[in-house]
């Protein structure tokens, strides 16, 4: 820690801390637009230039140290920045009056602060039309060039879409070089330069919309937002991502539908971008909800009937439900003796439940704090980007921004996981093989293992033969053309042999001691060890394929000893949204024989969103806490009104439900602490910590180090014919696929090496066979994999028929013919 | 200070002068004389307002195209003090803002003018008519209800009541270097 003085007053921060960063920590403005938290600097609006020890710099990417002597504006400093601000208001279009982004422009706001009131410079306009990519608008025009889209599709999002492209525009009258302030001409000569445009005609984009969320001005905005409403009409409304188990903090902008319906409509989802990205799901997919929801007394009385005469002996749900009704459904279990239904959470319960009996912690270690600040990061059993999107986009920051480096390893290549940094390896390998990798992790980087796993691994390496490449110098005779004067002074070649020493590469064969499980897993593990050079804080990332494999109960004691045993902070991503929560707070069965009531699932009555026999509220029309990914209890709030019965109804009617669903929150259980819904916050502060409701403890318990057997469940399989269960970006359930944003039919999403190895072409109709079971279904390109995946978002097709548990399956491929 | 007495004697002056008799005479006279235009026979005569008047809004064209001129800023809605303004607006089909429907609640508006003040289009302003009696309280106007009928077109007027530009508009504004450059283009 050092201390450094901004204005006279005194701040504790780090050494080599941005000078801008430890300002906006402490609640001290300095203006910029270009700069985003958690990216680099791109130096684009000079803005934040401040005097240092007298000195000028930019203040984004100037490095704090001790002592330092900063002040953020003097009588020069505001001069330039006024005509900083003065430059970006040439030619920008006076159209705020309809701009999507006025009311919060941060070219309006500067304008306004800096007192720009009059023009004096001027160039001829270029003719600019409007683009629309897919979900996003671009609007030449109004662009600023800060680079902001570009900076964060690169740092965060990962996926390098953007760039910036000439902007062929007129040239200018070279005396402004002289008139204009300096940094202001240097803004402007940029700007005058260069625009935004899309990497590979926009093939390389995910549609996650975060560049429209970060744009200053109106340039990147929502297609479907455009025009419908004013900044200033909307009301947000703090919620959590009800789609995926990131629960990031997301706002609810809603305003009445229309005139003459006055009830509440969301018009978009809008975030605190510095801190918390969205994934395409939470920021486009939040019209889900049950619109025509009617109380059905009937059916209540009917399920209430059912519940009192013992009738109902299952209870089958999923995991897009919050901690309070989670603890409905314990309570109903409790009274009723009801078995309650959840396969993926069970999954994850028992994965978890091994996974303390070995690591000590009732909890996994990691969170996106330990990923972004991580310099050595594996990922392992997971299609990152498509299982847990805001996961991928803190891996890519830490590779961006720490240097860090990566392991990746996944059966499906993923070409935008691999494009994310030279220093990530990406490890294909068969789908048989999962507990190979954390074997070989524990091996490497285990510490003080317990004896009998010491002397395995001590066993477990090879003496394999390996060519090298020596440096030899040799003798070698060439033969030298030579340009002499011959006796009339003319020029002729003469050939002459000559003796050179070269150095030649020589094939050499050594033997070396390999890890039979790096063999195995085919890794350069010479490569690993140059990734691993200098680095010190270390996290893995376990997915849903380990969850969901043969060897899960295996898997998870590895994961807890790796926990345990080495300085990994591991990560389990719970599958669903609220996964980890129900794991904590239901004890979870298997099906009985009897009737169930199904609650967004399939039953003999069911209450649900859509299409059930009691309406139920959807996860924007409710209020409740998810525990998300971090392992932190996130509040969620409705944005929609909701007409019908809530499960609190059903216990509410067989009194043993609190008035409120908030009510619940302070008794979720022992693992819960006991705070009331309404004093959970739900914000970042300007240094980017986290207010978002609280953070579980870890609660340390003895752990097992008993032997056991390590044999792998996993048959070899034929890889040519392996699918995969996943979902397309920005698809997770049912749910997402309400949205009207997001409304997509189920394809088989392949990529190119799995249509040349089956002779497909993109779109053609195919049948996939299973065990006798056929479906029919088009096929889409996906270039960004090698692999075909099956995607369970579409509730009208069952995909579970074709994967018994786990997420590979051999089937067989057939196209149909039309 | 007037005295009592001061007081009693301008009693005394102003009951007995003449001059309530040369009132009672005028009276007398325009009720006997023929055409008298002291008494308006409302509703079947209505009296002229001046432009500055207040009444329920209209909203207008330009001369030239017809178009609306309201391009849904939404300034309007936001400035209103008694929050009576309310619109709907879309994009349209040749990619401009497009307002779909535009009300105003007649009954709570209290005619302060700041809406037609804030218009930066001059399109929501003040009309003459001052007959918004209602059998509710709540009584909405529409789009439809402000808008110049394209018909009328031709005898729609310029507005000149509160909000309007001056007459010396055109002088009083600072042209910008663009439109310098304009002019040089136009010159060459």
């Amino acid at each position: 820690m050092v201390k450094i003085t901004i204005n006279g007053k005194t701040y504790k921060c780090e050494e080599g801390e941005q000078i801008l960063k430890i300002a906006r920590s402490n609640g001290v403005f300095i203006p910029a637009i270009c700069y985003l938290s958690g990216c680099s600097p791109t130096l684009a609006c000079r803005l934040c230039m401040v005097e240092a020890d007298g000195k000028r710099v930019y203040s984004c990417n100037a490095k704090a140290k001790d002592g330092m002597n900063v002040i953020t504006s003097t009588p020069d400093i505001e001069d330039e920045r006024k005509a900083i601000m003065q430059t970006y208001c040439i030619n920008h279009p006076l159209e705020c009056g309809t701009c999507d982004q006025s009311g919060e422009c941060e070219l309006q706001n500067f304008v306004f602060h800096m007192g720009v009131d009059t023009q004096e410079y001027a160039i001829k306009d270029t003719y600019k039309p409007m683009q629309n990519w897919g979900l996003i608008d671009y609007d030449p025009s109004l662009c600023i060039v800060c680079e902001r889209c570009v900076t964060v599709c690169k740092d965060k999002m990962g996926n390098n879409a953007l760039k910036t492209v000439p902007r062929n525009s007129e040239p200018f009258d070279k005396s402004l070089k002289e008139t204009m302030p300096k940094e202001a001409f240097a803004v402007w000569n940029k700007f005058q330069k260069s625009l935004i445009g899309r990497n590979d005609d926009g093939l390389s984009c995910d549609s996650c919309g975060e560049c429209a969320a970060v744009c200053p001005v109106g340039a990147l905005t929502v297609s479907s937002f455009k025009y419908k409403s004013n900044a200033w009409e909307l009301t947000k409304i703090g919620a959590s991502n009800p789609h995926s188990s990131d629960c990031e903090l997301i706002y609810y902008d809603v305003k009445p539908a229309s005139i003459e319906d006055r009830k509440d409509k969301i018009y978009r989802v809008s975030s605190d971008f510095d801190f918390g990205e969205l994934n395409k799901a939470a920021r486009f997919g939040f019209d889900f909800h049950n619109e025509k929801a009617h109380k059905d007394r009937i059916v209540l009385e009917r399920i209430i009937k059912a519940f009192k005469e013992n009738k109902i002996k299952n209870i089958k749900f999923n995991s897009f439900i919050t901690n309070e009704e989670a603890k409905m459904l314990s309570i109903l279990k409790d009274k009723f003796d009801v078995k309650l239904v959840n396969k993926e959470a069970k999954k994850y319960q028992e994965f978890l439940k091994e996974f303390s009996k070995y690591s000590g912690a009732d909890l996994y270690n990691g969170d996106f704090d330990t990923i972004k600040s991580s310099d050595f990061i594996i990922s392992a059993g997971s299609f990152l980007r498509h299982d847990a999107p805001n996961i991928s986009y803190k891996l890519n920051n830490a590779l961006k921004i720490n240097k860090a480096s990566a392991l990746y390893f996944h059966p499906l290549k993923d070409s935008v996981v691999e494009g994310y940094s030279k220093n990530l390896l990406g490890c294909k390998h068969s789908s048989n093989l999962d507990i190979e990798i954390l074997l070989w992790i524990l091996q490497k980087f285990g510490k003080n293992l317990p004896k009998w796993l010491q002397d395995k691994f001590d066993s477990e390496f090879e003496n394999i033969k390996k060519d090298i490449l020596v440096d030899k110098k040799e003798t070698q005779t060439k033969i030298v053309k030579k340009k002499v004067k011959d006796e009339d002074g003319k020029e002729v070649e003469v050939e002459e042999e000559k003796e050179v020493e070269v150095v030649v590469k020589t094939k050499k064969e050594i033997l070396i001691n390999v890890s039979k499980y790096s063999k195995m897993l085919g890794l350069d593990e010479e490569k690993i060890d140059k990734l691993l050079d200098k680095k010190t804080k270390f996290s893995l990332i376990i997915g849903e394929d380990f969850i969901t494999s043969k060897n899960a109960i295996l898997l998870a004691k590895l994961t807890g000893l790796i926990q345990k045993y080495s300085e990994f902070n591991v990560l389990i991503i719970p599958p669903r949204t609220n996964s980890l929560g129900v794991a904590l707070i239901c004890e979870l069965d298997e099906m009985m024989d009897g009737k169930t009531l199904g609650y967004n699932e399939d039953g003999d009555i069911t209450l649900g969103v859509h299409g059930c026999d009691l309406d139920a509220p959807a996860l924007n029309q409710q209020e409740g806490t998810f525990v998300n990914l971090e392992k932190r209890v996130v509040p969620t709030n409705p944005a929609l009104s909701y007409d019908g019965y809530e499960l609190n109804d059903i216990l509410k009617a067989l009194n043993l439900g609190y008035e409120y669903s908030a009510d619940y929150t302070d008794k979720l259980g022992s693992k819960f602490k006991n705070i009331k819904f309404d004093d959970l916050e739900n914000s970042y502060d300007n240094s980017g910590k986290s207010h978002r409701g609280y953070k579980l403890n870890i609660k340390h318990t003895e752990s097992i180090e008993d032997e056991f057997e390590i044999i792998s469940k996993n048959e070899l399989i034929d890889e040519e014919n392996t699918i995969y269960k996943a979902n397309p970006i920005g698809q997770f359930s049912k749910f997402t696929n309400r949205a009207s944003a997001l409304n997509s039919v189920a394809k088989l999403y392949a990529g190119e090496e799995f249509l040349k190895t089956h002779s497909l072409e993109d779109k053609d109709l195919i049948s996939i066979d299973r065990n006798g079971k056929t479906l029919s279904l088009r096929i889409e390109l996906d270039n960004k994999t090698d692999g075909a995946y099956l995607p369970f978002f579409d509730d009208k097709i069952d995909v579970d028929e074709f994967f018994d548990g786990s997420r590979y399956s051999k089937v067989s491929l057939k196209r149909s013919e039309v | 200070m007037k005295t009592n007495i001061d007081k009693f004697r301008r009693f005394l002056k102003r009951t007995f002068s003449v001059e309530l008799f040369v009132g009672l005479g005028v009276v007398l006279r325009e009720m006997l004389k023929k055409n008298s235009n002291h008494t308006m026979f409302y509703p079947m005569e209505k009296v002229n307002i001046d432009a500055r008047y207040r009444g329920v809004h209209k909203l207008l064209r330009l001369a030239e195209s017809g178009n609306e001129r309201c391009i849904g800023c939404g300034l309007c809605e936001k400035i209103c003090v008694s929050n009576c303004i309310a619109m709907d607006t879309k994009l349209g089909e040749d990619g401009r803002k497009k307002v779909i429907n535009y009300s105003i609640n007649l009954g709570r508006c209290v005619y302060c003018g700041l809406c037609a003040d804030v218009c930066p289009e001059l399109a929501i302003v003040h009309g003459g008519d001052y007959e918004f009696a209602s059998e509710q309280r709540a009584y909405y106007g529409f789009k439809e209800d402000f808008l110049t009928n394209i018909k009328d077109l031709k005898e729609q007027k310029e507005f000149e009541g509160y909000g309007a530009l001056p007459n010396d508009a055109d002088f009083k504004v600072k042209l910008t270097p663009t439109t310098y450059i304009k002019k040089d283009q136009e010159n060459d």
